[in-house]
């Protein structure tokens, strides 16, 4: 009989005050009895329609049937015949617009809590599990990835476990690409991440960290000097965005990149015990309003800013973060500013920065995004002060690879264009992730690199 | 993967040269670009430019200056060690090519950076002048190596102690009064100098080309921290640079972005000698 309850199992996590001032992570995760019973609201319907929203097709009804017989490792095992990195997924996928959005208890109720199951699934087994890693048998092939973030590392597992030579390529210093320098520790702690690439690594995945593809190496060298037989772009989208408005190169002006990178990949956090430092404010607004909008606010609270503020063009119902990192940043005492745009930055005599001048807006005619489209009010600028500002507002793929290699097509934001394969205009050159579709989720990215190696698998089969 | 340190020589006693093994930098490294480094686990990433590669021995050779945490761990390091991280090699290579008469103007450490111009220029074919500052004669680096690389070697001191007083920018205006027609000056240094520089040669209308070295992570365009005014527009020295028009760059807003972690760094330095915000 299931358990009928219309609310979910609770996610334990730090009280609010507690934890904005600490990067230890917000939630707690499921005891093995959350898990079951949350398990048990599961109708393990027939056609499970939550299968259908998820990028990687993970046997939702399945694994969490397992959890509910208490089957916790094979649970495990069920969600990464599809998913190589459930500990992330289950914790950074907006599982609101995906899987969950399609169960049916969540018509009356809420839905199954799945991220969190699947999560239960991914720590139990990194804390009782085993991993039986076998290499597989080599099929003589080689395949170069570029860039190890989620997609890259979806692909390169997926064509290791095929037999494939594979060399993830990573320009930083360590692999994960934006689950390393973007998400904060608070959201994905670091050692989950450098777990899962170890997985990889035992499969026989070879990680050059330091490379950078376009520089290092060009695009059109790594066939014809280091003799591969495909490549696969998961490059992301790592160039900031700037808004193009006065004062943008003021002291205390930050891209999120710059910002987050010096907090999660050089653990400025932790100056001067790690040597890279950050400076935040007393007062820091931050510019945007997605998920790296709120990592970067609440990153700014815990850091000991008094006042944080979300400053967002639209309205509550248009930001586009997840719902929980929304609730989570109000919790934590983030102010949020809503249909409000900046208008310029305004700095002190040494080129500090002490103030912003915002100027209201409201919702208009929807745009081709089909939100509604926000326009400014006329003379209701109003200043702000603040000492930090964190400008979010979006990022493009990065152009070194574009500008390097010939025959590369791209569009005019600059993405990579590819086909649902992941195919791009160069032969044996696939790309897929932020790199194509300009900056999206990890889940998305994954499921571009899982399509692209089966893609790249069934043409070097041919071959 | 560690980078070998396989020699390294004292200059003077602020500035010595590290070659490091890294045959993926060596590879394809132009005069003009740069390395990211890091020490260890807990260092920052630092940006330092090519003073010379050696692609057959897969060697990068970069030549730093004492001035805060990093360097001064930096100096601590011999051939037996090696570094954490060392990525490159990144930025746009400073064009050299078709320069007929050419000023390399270098301040200080800038002269390091330099002298990888100055050997392209020549083995180019150029008539190279080069001009070196320094505060003192004790401070004087690669001068036989400059007067192998130039048609033309002046090396001026602060103090006058080397027999030669006054600034980079008194030598070039000399040169350039004396009838000396460049079409191109190359101007490495801090940014006070390369500004003076610039003003000089504004007067005169020579092109001038100056090299950016500000605050940066990745060094690839991902972090935005290394951005500079050109033409009020706003420019990524990694990426778009590190070479501009001298004569387009916000200078105030340079020197302003560059005291940025002024007191960070301070705090990174027990001792208290380092100075600031330049690694």
């Amino acid at each position: 009989m299931p358990n009928m309850s219309l609310k979910k199992n609770p996610m334990p996590e730090q009280d609010p005050n507690v934890r904005n001032k600490n990067f230890l992570e917000v939630t707690t995760g499921y005891t093995v009895a959350m898990a079951v019973d949350e398990a048990q609201r599961c109708l393990n319907c027939k056609n499970s329609p939550c299968v259908n929203g998820c990028p990687v097709s993970v046997k939702i009804p399945e694994f969490i049937s397992l959890i509910a017989q208490e089957k916790f490792e094979d649970a495990y095992n069920k969600i990464t015949e599809t998913n190589s990195l459930p500990a992330v997924c289950g914790r950074v996928c907006p599982q609101e617009k995906q899987c969950e959005s399609k169960c049916v208890r969540g018509i009356k109720g809420e839905p199954v809590g799945i991220g969190r199951l699947e999560r239960f699934a991914a720590d139990y087994h990194m804390e009782h599990g085993e991993d039986k890693t076998e290499k597989p048998q080599p099929n003589g092939k080689k395949v170069a990835v570029v860039g190890s973030g989620p997609s890259g590392l979806t692909a390169a597992g997926d064509l290791a476990k095929m037999g494939y030579e594979v060399t993830i390529y990573e320009a930083f210093h360590t692999a994960g690409g934006v689950l390393m320098y973007g998400i904060p520790e608070f959201r994905l702690p670091k050692n989950i991440v450098q777990k899962e690439i170890s997985k990889l690594k035992d499969l026989g995945v070879n990680i050059e960290t330091n490379v950078i593809i376009g520089k290092s190496i060009l695009l059109d060298e790594l066939f014809e000097e280091f003799g591969y037989d495909a490549v696969y772009i998961g490059s992301g989208a790592g160039l900031p965005s700037f808004m193009g408005i006065e004062g943008e190169a003021l002291n205390g002006v930050y891209s999120a990149n710059e910002f987050l990178t010096r907090i999660n990949l050089m653990k400025g956090y932790k100056f001067p015990e790690y040597d890279t430092p950050v400076f935040i404010g007393k007062n820091v607004a931050v510019f945007g309003g997605g998920n790296v909008a709120m990592d970067a606010a609440r990153s700014a609270k815990r850091l000991g800013a008094e006042n944080v503020y979300i400053v967002y063009r639209r309205g509550k119902e248009e930001l586009p973060a997840r719902i929980e990192e929304v609730m989570h940043a109000e919790e934590e005492g983030i102010i949020f500013k809503l249909l409000q745009n900046p208008t310029r930055f305004i700095g002190d005599e040494k080129g500090w920065l002490k103030g912003v001048e915002v100027i209201k807006m409201e919702l208009g005619e929807p745009d081709a995004s089909g939100r509604r489209r926000p326009v400014a009010i006329e003379g209701s600028e109003e200043i702000l002060d603040i000492d930090t500002a964190v400008i979010s507002i979006g990022q493009s793929p990065n152009p070194l690879i574009k500008n390097t290699t010939k025959g590369l097509d791209t569009n005019k934001k600059g993405c990579i264009i590819a086909d649902e394969n992941g195919a791009t205009s160069k032969p044996f050159v696939y790309a897929g992730g932020d790199v194509v579709t300009g900056a999206a989720t990890v889940i998305l990215a994954m499921g571009a690199g899982k399509t692209a190696a089966k893609a790249i698998d069934e043409e070097l089969s041919k071959k | 993967m560690a980078y070998k340190i396989v020699n390294k020589k004292i200059l003077n006693p602020q500035i010595f040269l590290m070659e490091v093994e890294a045959p993926l930098v060596a590879r394809r490294a132009e005069p003009g670009q740069f390395i990211i480094l890091r020490i260890d686990e807990y260092g920052e990433r630092v940006p330092f430019t090519i003073a010379d590669f050696d692609r057959d021995k897969g060697t990068v050779t970069i030549i730093v200056q004492i001035v805060g945490k990093t360097t001064r761990d930096l100096a601590q390091l011999t051939e037996k060690d090696s570094l954490s991280d060392f990525a490159g090699p990144l930025g746009v290579p400073t064009s050299l090519e078709g320069k007929k008469k050419v000023a390399v103007i270098g301040g200080g450490l800038g002269t390091a950076i330099a002298y990888p111009q100055a050997k392209k220029l020549h083995n180019l074919g150029a008539d190279v002048t080069v001009i070196t500052g320094f505060r003192n004669k004790d401070l004087i680096i690669l001068e036989d190596d400059l007067k192998k690389v130039s048609n033309k070697l002046i090396i001026t001191t602060d103090d006058g102690s080397n027999g030669l007083q006054g600034f980079v920018t008194d030598r070039l205006k000399e040169e350039i009064e004396k009838g000396e027609k460049f079409d191109e000056v190359i101007a490495i240094g801090p940014l006070v100098m390369m500004r003076a520089v610039c003003n000089l040669t504004k007067e005169y209308n020579i092109p001038t080309t100056v090299s950016m070295n500000p605050v940066m992570i990745d060094g690839t365009g991902m972090c935005g921290g290394c951005r500079v005014i050109v033409d009020g527009e706003t420019k990524f020295a990694c990426v778009d640079g590190p070479d501009f028009d001298g004569h387009k760059i916000d200078w105030n807003s340079a020197l302003n972005r560059q005291q940025m972690f002024k007191k960070y760094e301070q705090q990174s330095c027990e001792d208290g000698h380092c100075r600031i915000g330049l690694h």
